[in-house]
């Protein structure tokens, strides 16, 4: 369930917190997705985008961190 | 409706329903079980994109298709080119070069005739630059609301050169499996268009006639073992058929497997998968394992061809007629779709 | 694609995989929740990767499945009503009620749109003004956002014909419902990731702690799954049983205020039948009264469906984690994607059609 996917925010319209949208870009493709839901949104940042509505600014910081505990991990033996 | 208490598959009859025509599972169904056995097909007559007639010594490549999309006109095409193209891809996957077409119209009353005329007018130029000419056709009329504005059914025929014999049956282990661009933009192209789905981004169907390419590789005396363009059902329902058909095992690498980023992004979004999106101007060729190289630089010459690649391997022992790609965790196996891949949320 | 395709690494897969093989000493059974969790397991062979003694289950987590016959039976009623455009996500249209499929309805010439979000379907009713729009509101706390905001658009537009038919369903009611159960197996719970983006996941804290059971915050893609599945083993092998985020660049602990909101505002609280499973007290949403005029039910007054009948269908133990596709009689025979039985194998999310597509055929 849930299928969110992360985009970038290419531009932002709107000064209405409900009605406040962005421009967003799935790899090549560009949407306009609402941003009632993630008012810390600011351009170049990555929104979980899901039903058209932004649920999340993805943090950059956790992102980098689980990948590099990632990289600790012992190369597979097998 | 109560569910059914018999384990038997329930009877194929009923309602049509979309998935009918999705060109999957429900539509091979309806081929299988349904047409062939009232036309009195053999039953282990082997399923290809044209039939071949033998006639005095030539040999005729027949085929048709009917065309039934909305919205009518689209990014990078309309329904009368598609109707063209259609079927000379369908002619040029026999190994035949296209001599003549005829074409039936069913028009809604109301339909605005200006746009019938661009649709005309693209199928000539389309039917032009493929060689050929619609000769013969009809046309009719149905009320207002009985139609979606136009239906077009195309037929084609064609000549196959001596010596050519294309199709599953002559597949091999250890061909390549080649495939001749980027898959998926046609389907994503219309869904954007029908379902007003609001992408920023244009993404325009890659509508192409696929004659040049396999008459350039006919003209290089590259061995076809078999093709199949890419319609409905996308890259996976063709393999998944071709593999059946044969009683071949394909192994394939998906890295390989050429998608826009325009398109995936437009997948992933809706949850489609690409392998399964609809094309109208890409090919996959079987070609002996020698042959590739010379093939996809064949493919790559052609416009549209850019990024052909080889995305796979007939196994060298088969067992039974299937599709597998790596997973990250093993192989998974290609199934057909039971009907036509919609977006989703979950 | 950013923030994807690192997490579909297979190298860090098979790392992942590694040390989840180094770890377990003993058999555990894990729950994952999310339906779509399920289909990327499955689609990417995680489960093929994982140790002979670690069994996953697969949970009620997909919102198509557990969406109760009658309300889909109400949507194609709905439909079918002269002037009524019937508006829904794409995985409802092939779900069966016992009056059939909203697309089985459509080839019978109702008016059913398929739409990418709720708000596309406002959009509709603005531009439509002589029509009546209603939209099939499903999905979990993920999804009920964006149905709330639909109807405070609709509202602050002072939309006259649009409405919504809601069966929104929450989460952490189901997996009380099943821990509690006698026969409860489930050891471990890989919590859905999207679900708590919104939500957050304090909620779980009681749970756990009472059901002795640890409950990771996971993704969906192959890289998220295996390290909630890992981070799941380490509590259990441990003897832990916490709350724990493996979702880190979606999730925090407190969730999404203004998306919380608006469920508030918009929304109230109410007990919900799930399909296969029965009702649990406070499992669903509906509209609040204060927004009462967006309700389909009460503005068309459908008749309410019939209870959903018994047959070989066994969806609801599926769902449960009490059974496997594997093991229902009708599994690939009487029942396939194209003529389901039952939910699970009409939804792309649903285990059934899961196995189907990616194990029927041996190896």
């Amino acid at each position: 369930m849930c299928l969110a996917v992360p985009g970038q925010v290419l531009a932002i319209a709107g000064d209405d917190p409900l009605t406040r949208s962005a421009r967003v870009a799935f790899g090549g493709i560009v949407k306009q997705i609402a941003l009632a839901f993630a008012p810390e949104a600011r351009v170049g940042d990555y929104v979980l985008v899901h039903a058209g509505v932004a649920i999340a600014v993805l943090d950059a910081e956790e992102a980098a961190r689980t990948l590099a505990c990632l990289a600790t991990l012992e190369e597979d033996a097998e | 409706m109560n569910a059914p208490v018999c384990p038997l598959p329930a009877a194929a009859e009923g309602v049509i329903e979309r998935g009918h025509g999705g060109g999957g599972a429900l539509t091979g169904r309806l081929i299988a079980g349904l047409f062939r056995p009232c036309f009195g097909a053999p039953p282990d007559e082997p399923l290809h994109d044209g039939a071949t007639l033998a006639v005095d010594g030539s040999r005729l490549a027949f085929t048709t298709d009917c065309f039934v999309v909305t919205p009518l006109e689209f990014p990078g095409g309309d329904i009368g080119a598609l109707a063209v193209i259609g079927t000379v891809n369908d002619l040029a996957m026999c190994g035949a070069k296209p001599l003549s077409l005829s074409a039936g119209f069913i028009l809604e009353e109301g339909l605005d005739i200006a746009r019938l005329r661009r649709i005309a007018t693209s199928m000539g130029q389309v039917a032009a630059a493929a060689g050929v000419r619609v000769v013969t056709g009809d046309t009719k009329v149905v009320e207002r609301g009985k139609g979606d504005g136009i239906y077009i059914t195309t037929a084609g025929v064609g000549l196959i050169p001596p010596g050519v014999t294309i199709g599953p049956q002559c597949v091999r282990p250890g061909d390549a499996v080649l495939l001749s661009g980027d898959v998926g933009r046609h389907g994503i192209a219309i869904m954007a268009a029908r379902e007003g789905l609001g992408f920023e981004t244009e993404i325009v169907s890659d509508l192409a006639s696929l004659v040049p390419a396999v008459a350039g590789l006919i003209a290089a005396g590259v061995t076809l073992h078999c093709l199949r363009d890419l319609t409905r059902g996308g890259l996976a329902t063709a393999l998944v058929e071709i593999a059946t058909g044969a009683g071949v095992e394909l192994r394939l690498d998906p890295a390989a497997v050429p998608v826009g980023e325009a398109v995936r992004g437009a997948c992933e979004i809706l949850g489609l998968d690409p392998w399964y999106v609809a094309n109208e101007g890409r090919l996959v060729a079987f070609v002996p394992e020698p042959e590739a190289a010379r093939a996809l630089a064949i493919l790559r010459s052609h416009p549209g061809g850019a990024e052909a690649a080889v995305i796979g391997r007939v196994a060298a022992t088969s067992g039974r007629g299937r599709v597998l790609a790596e997973t990250i965790g093993g192989v998974r196996v290609l199934e057909l779709l039971s009907g036509e891949q919609l977006p989703r949320i979950c | 694609m950013k923030y994807v395709d690192e997490y579909r690494d297979p190298a860090a897969a098979r790392r992942l995989a590694g040390a989840i093989r180094a770890l377990v000493t003993r058999p555990w059974t894990i729950m994952e929740i999310c339906g779509g969790q399920t289909h990327s397991l499955l689609r990417h062979g995680i489960d093929q990767m994982l140790p002979e003694g670690v069994t996953l289950l697969h949970g009620p987590g997909c919102p198509v499945c557990v969406t109760a016959a009658e309300v889909i039976d109400q949507a194609i009623a709905l439909a079918a009503t002269p002037g009524v455009i019937l508006c829904s996500f794409g995985d409802m249209l092939r779900v069966p009620g016992e009056t059939g499929s909203l697309l089985a309805a459509k080839a019978r010439g109702a008016d059913v749109r398929m739409v990418y979000s709720p708000l596309d379907a406002v959009a509709l009713a603005r531009a439509q003004p002589e029509r009546e729009v209603v939209f099939l509101a499903v999905g979990f706390e993920t999804t009920a956002p964006a149905s709330a905001m639909a109807v405070l658009a609709a509202a602050e537009a002072g939309l006259q014909n649009f409405s919504l038919l809601v069966a929104h369903v929450l989460v952490p009611p189901a997996i009380a419902a099943l821990l509690a159960a006698p026969d409860n197996r489930v050891q471990g719970f890989l919590a859905a990731g999207h679900v708590c983006t919104v939500m957050g996941y304090n909620e779980y804290g009681p749970i756990a702690r009472r059901y002795g059971v640890p409950i990771v915050v996971t993704g969906f893609e192959p890289v998220d799954l295996l390290q909630g599945i890992l981070s799941c083993l380490r509590q259990l092998e441990a003897g832990r049983a916490e709350v724990e985020n493996a979702y880190g660049r979606s999730v925090r602990a407190g969730g999404n205020a203004p998306a919380q909101a608006a469920l508030r505002q918009v929304f109230a609280v109410v007990p919900r039948i799930w399909r296969g499973m029965g009702e649990i007290p406070a499992s669903g949403l509906d509209l609040a009264p204060a927004y009462a005029r967006f309700d389909a039910r009460a503005r068309f007054r459908s008749a309410v469906g019939t209870p959903a009948s018994a047959g070989p269908c066994i969806s609801g133990e599926i769902l449960r984690g009490r059974s496997r596709p594997t093991a229902c009689p009708a599994f690939g025979t009487g029942c396939t994607p194209e003529h389901p039985l039952g939910a699970t194998m009409v939804s792309s999310e649903g285990a059934c059609a899961a196995y189907y597509r990616y194990r029927r055929a041996a190896a």
